[in-house]
């Protein structure tokens, strides 16, 4: 197998706060291949969105990485000088935010913030990077991307601007894009057009993909694996269709079990019991363990174990049971 | 952009309409000018004289259709201390007012927005400190206070600086223009000061809390995502943004600075027009006193109408509206 793109190990996110110092995420680890789409879901607070900004190096103060490794295409980036980590930002990892509506300055042509950034970061002309501009606005289907170069995001609807959004992570053609929850502010039927737009473009690019989403739906749409986070922490990582289909970890199924598949017809929706505790007052032992259907003793006086096969759990379920 | 100058005009013909009643109706309780004309030991014959021949026994809307029908041909009175006609005299003192004022307008704006950036954008720089303690200075010492101050300082005990007057002015045309002489310069450097110091205040600290505003926002966010360098992030992505909102108030700030003139005239005995003003009101000189007036409301306009304009500029999005 060839070396991954990504590679988070043991990363852990620290903010201090008066109430103590508050872990969003800890000690999480996964790889991610050229050209692989890696789901990560959860709920809000999960550590999801952290996870992506700590990989990018723009965790807002005080917010800090305060423990693990990430490393991209061999080189460690974690440690890197800021000055080194802005010039890495939008070459070798792009980012894809949550609303299209005001991830673009609304003052600036689109055509202008897509040379902008195609200048900073590759060796071309000016009319090399308007070329290239125009090609990358063609690529994510913008009708009649001449024309629109000298437009403002206000003159595009959502999922038009999405794509632009798309058009300038992807400019510089980095190796790694972090799309953060890219389909969340969207309209349901543009949705499904933007996941497909962002898996054509990298599967054909190569480019490496964590999907941060809380939508199922949209994981099993496009991810080759899925990490699932609970309160900071991984509690599943496996290929789609094995944690969609046979969840091992009792937080996975839940969350299968509430959400409404087609092939269940109108049958109830389970819910999770409780919810998720707030990061100041995990409660001991695995953080899952006061909504966890098959929690004992064991669980609540120590963590959850480090991943065993794919789930970070001492009662992993074995496919086709039931709770 | 025609059409919105337009409409802006008529705005602006309605403003002075009322600028010219509250002028007048507010002037006729400054007192009798009769007192003021008349030597001492008038009799009441010469006194009533001198009422007639200002007809002050007229009734009150009389004497402002008089008024009006005078101002529609440009007539704006004939000074009463003087002798002279108002418009005469008040287009002599206005060089040394608007030089003063633009300078000092000029010099705010352009000091006042990168301190407000660089405060906003470097919170902990010994510089942002330091600039934020000399505008709480700036902003809380009276003007006259700072005037005095600094004609102490650099007038009388350092000897650098003249203490009064404008020095050495030129025509230019009918211009009267102090700053094409070295004496001209060094005069308006203390009273330009003066007026700025509270000007660059104010500036700054909107400037800095808009910023701070942007800076959260989500497309500074992508743009630092994008791994543009901070300047370009800062300048040309987070400043016209922050801008907007505060454009309006810039503008006002500008246009009270020909009321903050009042004082810095008076403390430097800069032969300006607020000078005039202020013996204007103890001769009771109400033609002077009204002409004033409106040639203030005259500048507030204009700067007004610029600041409309300005937005046309900054905003791409008022221009589609209003095309």
């Amino acid at each position: 197998m060839t070396d991954p793109v990504l590679s988070v190990r043991n990363l852990s996110v620290e903010i201090p706060t008066r109430a103590g110092i508050l872990k969003p995420v800890d000690g999480v680890s996964y790889d991610i291949a050229k050209g692989e789409i890696l789901g990560v879901v959860g709920e809000s607070g999960a550590g999801k969105s952290m996870a992506g900004n700590a990989i990018i190096g723009l965790l807002t103060r005080p917010a800090h990485i305060s423990g693990g490794e990430v490393w991209l295409n061999g080189n460690r980036i974690d440690t890197l000088e800021p000055e080194m980590l802005r010039r890495m930002r939008g070459k070798e990892i792009g980012m894809v935010f949550q609303d299209p509506l005001t991830s673009l300055n609304p003052l600036l042509p689109i055509g202008d913030q897509l040379t902008e950034t195609i200048l900073e970061h590759l060796p071309v002309t000016k009319a090399e990077a308007e070329a290239r501009a125009l090609k990358g606005l063609e690529e994510v289907g913008i009708p009649a991307a001449a024309q629109r170069m000298g437009s403002y995001p206000h003159e595009f609807s959502g999922g038009m601007r999405q794509r632009v959004v798309i058009a300038l992570a992807l400019c510089a053609e980095p190796s790694l894009i972090i799309a953060d929850e890219p389909t969340t502010a969207l309209d349901v039927s543009v949705q499904a057009q933007i996941v497909a737009l962002l898996k054509k473009l990298c599967r054909e690019k190569g480019t490496a993909v964590m999907l941060v989403t809380h939508d199922m739906g949209v994981i099993a749409e496009a991810s080759d694996r899925v990490a699932v986070m609970y309160a900071g922490r991984l509690a599943e990582l496996g290929p789609v269709r094995d944690v969609l289909t046979h969840p091992m970890h009792p937080y996975t199924h839940g969350l299968m079990g509430s959400t409404p598949l087609a092939s269940k017809g109108l049958a109830r929706l389970n819910q999770i019991p409780g919810s998720m505790p707030r990061l100041g007052a995990l409660p001991d032992g695995c953080a899952f363990n006061p909504r966890c259907p098959k929690a004992d003793a064991k669980c609540r006086a120590n963590p959850a174990p480090v991943m065993n096969e794919r789930a970070s759990c001492w009662h992993p379920m074995i496919p086709g049971q039931t709770s | 952009m025609l059409g919105a100058s337009l409409y802006r005009l008529s705005h602006a013909v309605f403003v002075l309409a009322l600028v010219s009643i509250i002028s007048f109706v507010m002037f006729r309780f400054a007192g009798d000018p009769c007192y003021a004309i008349l030597p001492i030991d008038h009799t009441p014959l010469q006194y009533a004289d001198c009422r007639a021949r200002l007809f002050l026994d007229d009734p009150f809307l009389v004497q402002y259709g008089a008024y009006l029908e005078r101002l529609s041909r440009g007539d704006l009175g004939v000074s009463l201390h003087y002798g002279e006609p108002v418009l005469g005299l008040i287009f002599q003192r206005f060089p040394a007012t608007f030089e003063l004022v633009m300078l000092s307008g000029i010099l705010s704006v352009l000091i006042g927005i990168p301190l407000g950036v660089l405060t906003a954008v470097r919170p902990t720089s010994r510089w942002s400190g330091l600039s934020l303690s000399g505008s709480l200075l700036g902003a809380s010492l009276p003007t006259f206070l700072i005037g005095i101050l600094l004609m102490w300082i650099f007038a009388v005990e350092l000897r650098w600086l003249p203490s009064f007057g404008r020095g050495e002015t030129v025509m230019l045309g009918h211009w009267d223009t102090g700053l094409l002489s070295s004496s001209g310069w060094r005069s308006i450097i203390l009273p330009v000061i003066t007026l700025t110091l509270f000007q660059i205040a104010v500036i700054l600290r909107l400037v800095r809390s808009a910023m701070l505003e942007i800076l959260r926002s989500d497309f500074v966010r992508f743009a630092n995502a994008r791994g543009l360098r901070a300047g370009r992030v800062n300048y040309i992505h987070a400043l016209p943004n922050a801008l907007i909102p505060v454009v309006t108030i810039i503008g006002l700030q500008i246009g009270s600075v020909l009321s903050f003139a009042i004082v810095t005239e008076v403390v430097f005995q800069w032969p300006g027009m607020g000078l005039m003003f202020v013996n204007a009101l103890q001769a009771v000189d109400l033609p002077l006193m009204a002409a004033y007036l409106l040639v203030c409301a005259v500048f507030f306009l204009v700067i007004n109408l610029v600041v409309d304009l300005l937005y046309l500029v900054l905003d791409p999005r008022i221009a589609v509206e209003r095309s």
